[in-house]
């Protein structure tokens, strides 16, 4: 066995060495490809987590929801004694209102404005992000607000600025200036980088109908929970649901799945990446059969010289896994050299998971594309390849 | 599995027969051919298109097997064997040279010459060394690190025999080594293919269309129709065949 890999490591070796110029010509399309599922995979990491960020990091398990709104946070409408109704059941740790809606901040001078998520929040309960810089946010009806980490950099402001935010109320374009006081990490949501303001403020500034401005009560969207202890999530759920009238509860990640759009766009990307791999295996597997199509005569010497058939293949394993291994490497090079130029409007993110995941799917193609040329290779017949029958 | 027979020579054939199912009926590509050659004998294998010499190869290369007979091969009957067991004689007691596209073309060709010993685990310093005297015995001196493509087809001919040679084998096969050589070329290659077949007691059977190429061998077996029909065994006789046919 040690025999046979050293003689088809070897011939393997010194034919890619000899015709390094056709083999690296299949490395750069196979490179190619690293960089088209690498960069999917990015963009539906991207695209995802400026969906989810926010819900994805509360300091929560659960959300609740006005019952029959199909977990849809715009459809939802909770007024603010459900908190409290919330709090009092047992095994939750806290709570806190989460009101969403979309603003656009104006920025100075020739800068086009930038539409954000505004999102009210209770001070110090679940849904509040933690901030990086500055401080949290002290009362429920300050005028200060929270900015993420993507409204800092893609607008320049740092805590100790103001802001400010122009929404339509009734009829009528309203503008609010607002202090920040702190910056928190990422904390995209529905792809725009958010503001958090305490909940009173957000319920004073958010964009309303011309009823709702006359209506007295503030109504969350929905409401986060933590629980005690986060192993009895599904209990706690069946308990606030029976406890608590009309709500539904969904763990953060049924949450996610109920964004508008969010699996549909997650179906749509893995599905390119699917195809994208797919046509990997079939350029691979292409290129090796044509390869061994033109070898027929040359591994028929071989075998008529005594090279058995595992010499053969595991020649041919061997081509197929340093090809590809030098095309994923050159790929997830030119991936890494790209990334560093993307501007932060687009949405893409390298995930650990993600590009781990991808990366190993590429390094499979290339031996699975070459299935079929190694069964042909061993197949060849060293009479009818050399003409002798 | 034994297949060891008690023979004097280093090739032997009894009653080989090779036959084929066809539309009109049974073929007989080799029909009932017994023959012999010695070590260091060098003989030529002659005759028609369809005579049945270049199957006759095939089963004496082990690439083949007889429908029945024996090909004995230092007393080890071919014909019986598996084909793992085959690859391993053909690997190990068969020396080969074909027509053409004889060399692995991405190895040079002293690592041509030396793939028979890497195959055979056999390839250490003397076994190196010994590649590069053939290869310099046989005017390749200069041309060692030479890729098929850089080399003539004359030169690389005979880096198909230095090959064939260099792992020792008892029995050294050559399918018509001429075909694609110039007259010139085509004699100084079969002039040294025999002159290394006699000085290293090897037994070697080359198959030729080309009668001017019997002058180098010691015998001469002419095939017709799947039979064996004559024996060249005379000096005068085989040199009468070799220049009646340069005439």
């Amino acid at each position: 066995m040690k025999q046979t890999f050293v003689v088809s490591t070897y011939l393997a070796l010194k034919e890619i060495w000899r015709s390094r110029g056709r083999f690296l010509l299949v490395s750069l399309v196979i490179a190619l490809i690293t960089l088209l599922v690498l960069f999917i995979a990015a963009l539906g990491e991207g695209l995802g987590n400026g969906n989810r960020e926010y819900i994805a990091k509360l300091d929560g398990e659960l959300l609740v929801y006005q019952a029959k709104a199909d977990f849809l946070i715009a459809a939802s409408r909770l007024d603010t004694a459900r908190v409290d109704e919330v709090r009092q059941v047992a095994g939750v740790a806290d709570a806190g209102m989460i009101g969403m809606a979309s603003a656009t901040l104006i920025l100075d001078g020739d800068e086009d404005p930038l539409k954000v998520a505004l999102l009210g929040i209770e001070p110090g309960h679940v849904g509040e992000p933690p901030v990086v810089t500055g401080r949290q946010l002290a009362a429920e009806d300050a005028d200060e607000v929270i900015i993420d980490r993507n409204t800092a950099i893609r607008t320049g402001l740092a805590e100790g600025d103001t802001l400010t935010l122009r929404v339509t109320q009734g009829t009528e374009d309203a503008f609010f200036t607002l202090t920040i006081v702190g910056v928190s990490d990422g904390r995209q949501y529905s792809l725009q980088p958010a503001i958090f303001a305490p909940f009173l403020t957000w319920d004073r500034v958010r964009p309303q109908s011309a009823a709702e401005l006359n209506f007295a009560g503030a109504t969350a969207n929905v409401i986060a929970v933590r629980p005690v202890d986060p192993n009895t999530v599904e209990t706690l759920r069946q308990d606030i649901e029976a406890q608590v009238d009309k709500v539904d509860v969904a763990t953060l990640k049924e949450a996610i799945q109920a964004l508008p759009g969010y699996s549909a766009q997650q179906s749509t990307l893995n599905t390119q990446g699917g195809f994208t791999l797919f046509i990997g295996i079939l350029v691979i597997g292409g290129f090796f059969q044509i390869q061994i199509l033109q070898k027929v005569s040359q591994i028929g010497v071989l075998k008529a010289i005594g090279t058995s058939n595992p010499i053969v293949a595991w020649a041919s394993v061997i081509q197929i896994v340093v090809i590809t291994v030098v095309g994923v490497a050159i790929g997830g090079l030119l991936t890494f050299l790209f990334s560093l130029f993307f501007p932060p409007t687009v949405p893409i993110v390298f995930n650990g998971t993600t590009s781990a995941i991808a990366l190993v799917a590429l390094l499979l193609i290339g031996p699975a594309g070459g299935l079929v040329s190694i069964r042909y290779a061993v197949r060849i017949e060293p009479l009818k390849a050399l003409g002798l029958n | 599995m034994n297949h060891t027979t008690h023979t004097t020579y280093a090739l032997e054939t009894r009653a080989v027969i090779k036959k084929y199912q066809a539309d009109a009926g049974t073929v007989f590509a080799v029909n009932d051919v017994s023959l012999h050659v010695a070590a260091g004998e060098f003989v030529a294998l002659v005759g028609p298109s369809g005579s049945g010499k270049t199957t006759m190869l095939s089963m004496l290369a082990a690439l083949l097997k007889p429908s029945s007979g024996q090909i004995l091969l230092d007393g080890t009957d071919l014909a019986g064997m598996s084909d793992a067991e085959r690859v391993v004689m053909r690997r190990e007691k068969i020396g080969f040279t074909f027509q053409a596209n004889n060399l692995v073309p991405y190895l040079s060709a002293v690592e041509n010459v030396e793939l028979m010993l890497r195959l055979n685990q056999r390839l250490d310093k003397a076994g190196k060394l010994r590649a590069r005297e053939l290869l310099a015995r046989l005017g390749l001196g200069e041309r060692l690190n030479n890729l098929p493509g850089q080399m003539s087809g004359g030169q690389q001919q005979r880096v198909a025999i230095a090959r064939a040679l260099i792992h020792n084998p008892s029995l050294v096969l050559a399918d018509e080594p001429t075909a694609s050589l110039d007259t010139e070329r085509a004699y100084q290659v079969v002039e040294t293919f025999a002159g290394l077949i006699h000085e290293q007691q090897r037994a070697g059977i080359m198959v030729t269309h080309d009668l001017r190429m019997c002058e180098y061998v010691d015998r001469v077996i002419q095939m017709r129709d799947g039979k064996l029909v004559k024996i060249y065994t005379e000096r005068d006789e085989i040199m009468r065949l070799a220049k009646g046919s340069r005439d």
